[in-house]
């Protein structure tokens, strides 16, 4: 990987002036953005984005394959955030500002585990899309079927290697019960396998929790948190 | 009518805040001088503000401290309270004597984000953001005031995750119009946010203490997934572009994790990422806490390392462990505390 400057000389990230090329509400207050690339990255990497060159941007998963045009990424409306309320307003051909791609929740060639919830499963779609899905397993929970967001492209690549997790929606196929009861009870753990989680702290403390409990090495666990 | 506390407003807040309710400026500074310098606790007692000016403050405001609910006390004398935040939000602080310093360690956010590993405070997952007051309430709220030698904000929470008011409280520490203490005696640790680091070593005087844990990124990142965002070949150039002047001091906190960070290579990879950059390595001996899969290395192998280090030329000393009977370093008490009110209010 290139070394790349995001900083400026007082901590700022630095930030390039671009513009909205497309924004979908995919899912009640759930929205995809995108904006053109500009730069080569590795699937997994993440994207700090403002709406003000003056304003602390805020981090983002990159939710797009390497090869596509544009960048694109995922974010929920944060009633009391500072950005995303904002971010959801945003208009085709809208002004924004948006880093170069940085850090390293890189996806491997391996057969390894995929587990997310919510927007946490921004850097998967971006890997499965970039070409690292063939030999992985997505574990992906949500509460309804909504929310299980990219499901059919999941699908389509993982087959029975996408394991959906509702806790509240009862559907054939579907494990009834939440995320973390599935990953407390499945006989089907590999436990040489890496483990990658993308989303909330809790999520991730809880999660890592189950799997070290479970035999997990923790050195087999990648997480990337939502700070 | 919930009033707005003014304990841990800065100078220009409070002329801000004096201004807006028709008050002359310079009663900000009267403020500060009551509760930074002489630490009154209520209005009634500014004797040099009017009767008509005290009244008007207080229909709006308060300056009242929140007492902690709990101490615990170790055979070495290291202290350990919780304070209530807010309603089933608990913090912890470590008061630590040791000869003739006595170091505060405090509290920056209830509960953390940062997922590490090997931390206690964060499997109580994020809570919320302490304000500048509720910082320094730790502080000015305990016994040992006055004993206070250090502050270190090695507490719960990630500092540079709640910047703004982690400098607030920095500045009232020490400015004039506050305690008027030297930045030297005040250390920040981080995991290395490294946007927020550079911010804070241009905006702030004090020490600042990193914390480190692995040398090599692949490696720390399993321990800490801040690495993912902010590698450490990344914070260490920032570290080595900043002009460090005076007798501001930098640090790196190495909690020893047997077999897996304290091995020769562990060594040599230090040396080398630490090259050019004047500092200090703690060795801290790890604690267990439940559940995690980590144990400490043993008092051969720190001192070893130690050994390891200096030959290396980095000066390197060992944190003596201290509370170990209360558990001081790893938010067991707030943690309990918390699963106890949530259990409370299920049933």
């Amino acid at each position: 990987m290139p070394k790349i400057k995001i900083l400026n000389k007082t901590g700022k990230i630095l930030l390039t002036k671009t513009y909205v090329k497309n924004i979908q509400e995919i899912a009640p207050e759930i929205f995809t953005l995108s904006f053109p690339r500009t730069e080569d990255f590795r699937p997994g990497q993440m994207l700090a984005v403002a709406l003000n060159i003056d304003e602390a941007p805020r981090l983002y998963s990159i939710a797009s394959g390497n090869k596509e045009k544009d960048y694109r990424i995922l974010f929920n409306i944060q009633s009391e955030g500072f950005l995303t309320p904002r971010l959801s307003d945003l208009k085709v051909g809208n002004r924004l500002f948006v880093s170069k791609p940085f850090g390293s929740f890189y996806g491997t060639n391996k057969a390894d585990y995929w587990i997310a919830a919510g927007t946490g499963i921004a850097p998967f779609i971006s890997m499965m899309k970039s070409g690292l899905g063939d030999n992985k397993t997505l574990i992906h929970g949500g509460r309804a079927l909504e929310s299980f967001y990219f499901a059919d492209k999941f699908k389509s690549v993982l087959n029975n290697n996408y394991i959906q997790c509702s806790s509240i929606t009862k559907a054939e196929g579907i494990y009834s019960g939440r995320l973390t009861e599935y990953l407390n009870i499945t006989e089907n753990l590999a436990l040489d396998r890496n483990y990658y989680i993308c989303g909330s702290s809790q999520l991730i403390i809880d999660i890592r929790d189950i799997l070290i409990r479970r035999g997990v090495p923790y050195n087999q666990i990648i997480a990337e948190i939502y700070f | 009518m919930i009033k707005e506390n003014l304990f841990g407003k800065t100078l220009s807040e409070l002329q801000e805040v004096v201004i807006k309710i028709g008050l002359q400026k310079f009663v900000a500074k009267q403020l500060t001088d009551w509760m930074y310098k002489k630490r009154i606790r209520s209005f009634e007692e500014m004797h040099n503000l009017s009767k008509q000016t005290r009244e008007k403050l207080a229909e709006s405001y308060d300056i009242s401290y929140t007492t902690s609910t709990s101490i615990q006390e170790s055979v070495d004398g290291t202290k350990k309270y919780l304070f209530p935040v807010k309603p089933h939000q608990f913090i912890e602080t470590a008061y630590i004597p040791e000869g003739d310093r006595a170091t505060l360690c405090v509290s920056s956010q209830v509960g953390c984000k940062m997922g590490c590993l090997f931390c206690m405070t964060g499997k109580q997952g994020f809570q919320g953001d302490l304000s500048s007051g509720e910082i320094l309430n730790q502080i000015f709220n305990i016994p040992e005031f006055e004993k206070l030698t250090n502050v270190v904000y090695m507490g719960m929470g990630e500092p540079f995750d709640n910047l703004d008011e982690v400098l607030k409280s920095i500045e009232i520490l020490t400015s004039d119009y506050g305690l008027g203490w030297s930045p030297k005696r005040i250390t920040v640790s981080t995991i290395g946010i490294i946007p927020a680091m550079k911010r804070f070593l241009n905006q702030s005087k004090a020490n600042l203490a990193i914390s480190l844990h692995n040398p090599f990124e692949d490696e720390r990142k399993k321990l800490m997934p801040i690495e993912s965002v902010y590698h450490l070949t990344k914070l260490l150039d920032e570290i080595r572009s900043f002009e460090f002047s005076g007798q501001r001091r930098i640090s790196f906190e190495y909690i020893m994790f047997k077999g897996e960070n304290d091995q020769q290579r562990h060594i040599n990879e230090l040396a080398r990422i630490l090259n050019g950059i004047k500092c200090r390595i703690n060795l801290i001996r790890f604690h267990p806490i439940p559940n995690v899969p980590l144990e400490s290395s043993s008092n051969e192998t720190i001192s070893r390392f130690q050994v390891g280090l200096k030959r290396k030329g980095i000066i390197t000393t060992i944190r003596a462990s201290r509370g170990e009977d209360i558990f001081a370093a790893c938010g067991l008490l707030s943690t309990k505390e918390l699963v106890k009110r949530q259990k409370n209010e299920d049933y």
